[in-house]
């Protein structure tokens, strides 16, 4: 790639409007799912007992398990968001963006 | 090229040949008494000449060897190029990809690994189906579309990118190599034993010759493309076999999973502490210990080299990101899958005189090692049939991993070391493509030979060593070299080996290497995991030498980060995939 289409692409708007969207998606996205595995992990070194805990009196399974299976489910939900977010709004963005570029 | 295929062909027959009757001597001198320690728990001794054959295992894993081998021998007439090589002339869809991903990354250590986890410990394994998840939603945002626009074919691309080739390639293919060379000793242990208990009348040793001439071939002929679908079907029968798995212990439960847990306690000598204990049962409650695991897990999978290489095997970013997309559910759907045979296999395999050693000593402990609850769950399911099935998938399973690894070692050597490094780019394409085929033998050759020296060795701490590697090295390399302009080389290479060295040595004064592999009594480091101390150490030396360096050519870096990023978030200028 050029200098010259590198410094035109820098000097549009839309780089920069895709740049700091798909960061803030990205960054958002990434601390929700950190957020949420460490609090399982946190919870996991210093409160067991909240984790073992039997979801109702009359059963043996713990707490810790439909929050272990939700946090497989919420990961793969995000993954989808993210992936329909850059397919409707991203690319679009791109493409217009290397078009300019080219002109 | 037709006169370097056949000597190949001909090298590797001649190997496999000599070798077979050189394993069975070496076999016959070895002590009848000497069975192989298993990777998770000893293994009873067993005396192959008592047991029948299991045709339905053979006939399934011969079938599978044999289109494994058709596919090779096609994507070998269409493997020509570096870019078919490395990164089957990026043509896979994100579809196929995704398989390929799952078949790459759900290893025979994640199936039998979490099922036998959960088998003895319960709930304890959930945190392993869970941390093993949640790295790819963090490759999806943040790596892999950036990867596939920034890089060619191995992630030492992407890290090098803007700083000096030299060391910062040498540093990643460092990381990367020991990252693959450990993994490969953990899958050819894992494969020697298990085709071993399968199928006793083969040996250790020549289940691992198996396991290693079949890569050299899958790999040197058919390359990324050969690789790519070995990891499709491989995954396609893997999750289909757990799907089956788990539809029968649920059938069993009445579809209760009330019942199944109910069951499992009632069954389990701890009884309702494998839903009490968030540690080894057994083990004291550590939070330093799960933390660090907690990071292992997560960063440890964003920078296994194996798997990023995947992403340069796509047409465009959009199909990097689908693949992660597609690879995400199915890993998720498939984890939670093995949790269900973890506990399946308390309710139907503990306790039942034909597959556990001796039941007046434990109901846990089964004939042939610690790895068997999912193979045994599958025979109580679906009788030798369904055993062979399972038995075939896990061995596939293997086979599609150790694929993946060899491709991404040889790639490191060849294309960092070799292309880059010491012929400075210089190198053509068919000779850079040429030392990647050797490279795949001798890697292979070394997987063979590690997998022996390593067959009554304690391979217990190879998770935490590969996994920590690669979240301490390569993964924070790689996203400060994508996302902040300030890093350097000196940035990069000091903050690199902080954390392959700073890994290894804290590993080998922790427990598992100090205390029970040498056996030097009480570990001067008392975690497995080194991650919580070392991850932190990279990023603060990656900085700090970063930004007191004010040479040129730091600035030089800086000034380039621009143009990278152009590029890293609009994909102009990247490697072009092929068309359709």
């Amino acid at each position: 790639m050029s200098e010259y289409s590198s410094n035109r692409i820098q000097n549009n708007p839309k780089y920069h409007q895709l740049v700091s969207q798909r960061d803030t998606l990205a960054w958002a996205l990434s601390a929700i799912v950190c957020v949420m595995y460490f609090g399982f992990i946190l919870l996991i070194a210093f409160a067991p007992d909240f984790l073992t805990q039997p979801i109702s009196a009359d059963t043996v399974i713990p707490v810790g398990m439909p929050v272990g299976v939700g946090v497989i489910l919420v990961s793969c939900i995000l993954t989808a968001i993210y992936v329909r977010r850059a397919n409707s709004v991203f690319d679009p963005l791109t493409d217009e963006i290397i078009q300019e570029s080219l002109k | 090229m037709r006169t370097l295929k056949t000597t190949l062909l001909a090298f590797i027959t001649a190997v496999t040949l000599l070798a077979v009757p050189l394993s069975y001597a070496a076999d016959s001198a070895a002590p009848a008494a000497a069975a192989p320690a298993a990777a998770v728990a000893p293994a009873a001794a067993v005396n192959p000449a008592d047991l029948p054959i299991n045709w339905h295992a053979v006939g399934m894993f011969l079938a599978f060897v044999a289109v494994t081998l058709i596919i090779t021998y096609w994507a070998a007439k269409r493997t020509k190029t570096a870019t078919d090589f490395y990164a089957a002339g990026r043509g896979i869809t994100g579809f196929q990809n995704g398989m390929a991903i799952a078949g790459d990354y759900m290893s025979a250590a994640s199936f039998l690994g979490i099922a036998a986890l959960v088998y003895m410990n319960g709930f304890y394994g959930l945190i392993f189906s869970v941390g093993w998840l949640v790295g790819w939603p963090i490759i999806l945002f943040l790596i892999a579309e950036r990867l596939r626009n920034l890089g060619k074919f191995t992630y030492a691309d992407v890290a090098s990118f803007r700083l000096q080739q030299g060391p910062v390639r040498t540093m990643a293919a460092v990381g990367s190599l020991i990252v693959v060379i450990w993994y490969l000793i953990g899958q050819a242990v894992g494969a020697g034993q298990l085709l071993h208990t399968l199928v006793p009348q083969i040996s250790y040793r020549q289940s691992i010759i198996i396991v290693g001439t079949l890569i050299i071939i899958y790999v040197t002929f058919g390359g990324m493309k050969a690789t790519t679908w070995v990891q499709i079907i491989k995954a396609g029968l893997l999750l289909g076999g757990a799907t089956l798995m788990a539809i029968g212990v649920m059938a069993h439960e009445g579809f209760s999973f009330e019942k199944l847990f109910a069951d499992a306690v009632a069954i389990h000598p701890k009884h309702l502490e494998i839903m009490k204990s968030v540690v080894p049962i057994g083990a004291k409650a550590n939070p330093i210990e799960s933390i660090s695991l907690g990071l292992t897990l997560m960063f440890g999978t964003a920078g296994l080299p194996h798997i990023l290489m995947r992403f340069f095997t796509v047409t465009d970013a959009k199909a990097a990101r689908k693949s992660v997309l597609y690879g995400t559910c199915f890993i998720g759907y498939f984890y939670i899958l093995t949790f269900i045979i973890g506990f399946g296999a308390i309710v139907l395999v503990a306790n039942n005189p034909e597959y556990v050693a001796d039941l007046s000593k434990s109901i846990l402990a089964l004939k042939g090692g610690g790895s068997m609850p999912a193979v045994y769950l599958s025979h109580a399911i679906g009788g030798d049939f369904f055993l062979g099935f399972i038995a075939a998938v896990a061995f596939a399973t293997i086979l599609a991993v150790v694929s993946g690894l060899t491709l991404a070692g040889a790639s490191a050597l060849s294309h960092d070391i070799y292309a880059n490094v010491i012929m400075k780019g210089k190198a053509t394409e068919a000779q850079e493509v040429w030392v990647s085929k050797i490279c795949v033998i001798g890697l292979g050759i070394l997987a063979i030979l590690l997998g022996m020296a390593f067959e009554k060795q304690n391979v217990a701490y190879i998770v935490a060593l590969t996994f920590s590697i690669a979240a301490c090295a390569n993964f924070p390399i790689l996203v400060l070299s994508v996302f902040w302009r300030g890093l350097t080389t000196r940035g990069a290479v000091l903050g690199g080996y902080t954390g392959i060295f700073g890994s290894i040595g804290l590993l080998i004064i922790g427990p598992t290497v100090w205390t029970k592999v040498l056996g030097n009594g009480p570990a001067i480091f008392p975690y497995d995991f080194p991650t919580f101390v070392v991850l932190p150490a990279v990023l603060i030396v990656a900085f700090l030498a970063s930004v007191t360096d004010n040479s040129e050519s730091a600035q030089k870096e800086r000034a380039a980060f621009n143009a990278q990023k152009v590029r890293s978030e609009t994909g102009l200028g990247s490697e072009v995939g092929a068309s359709h």
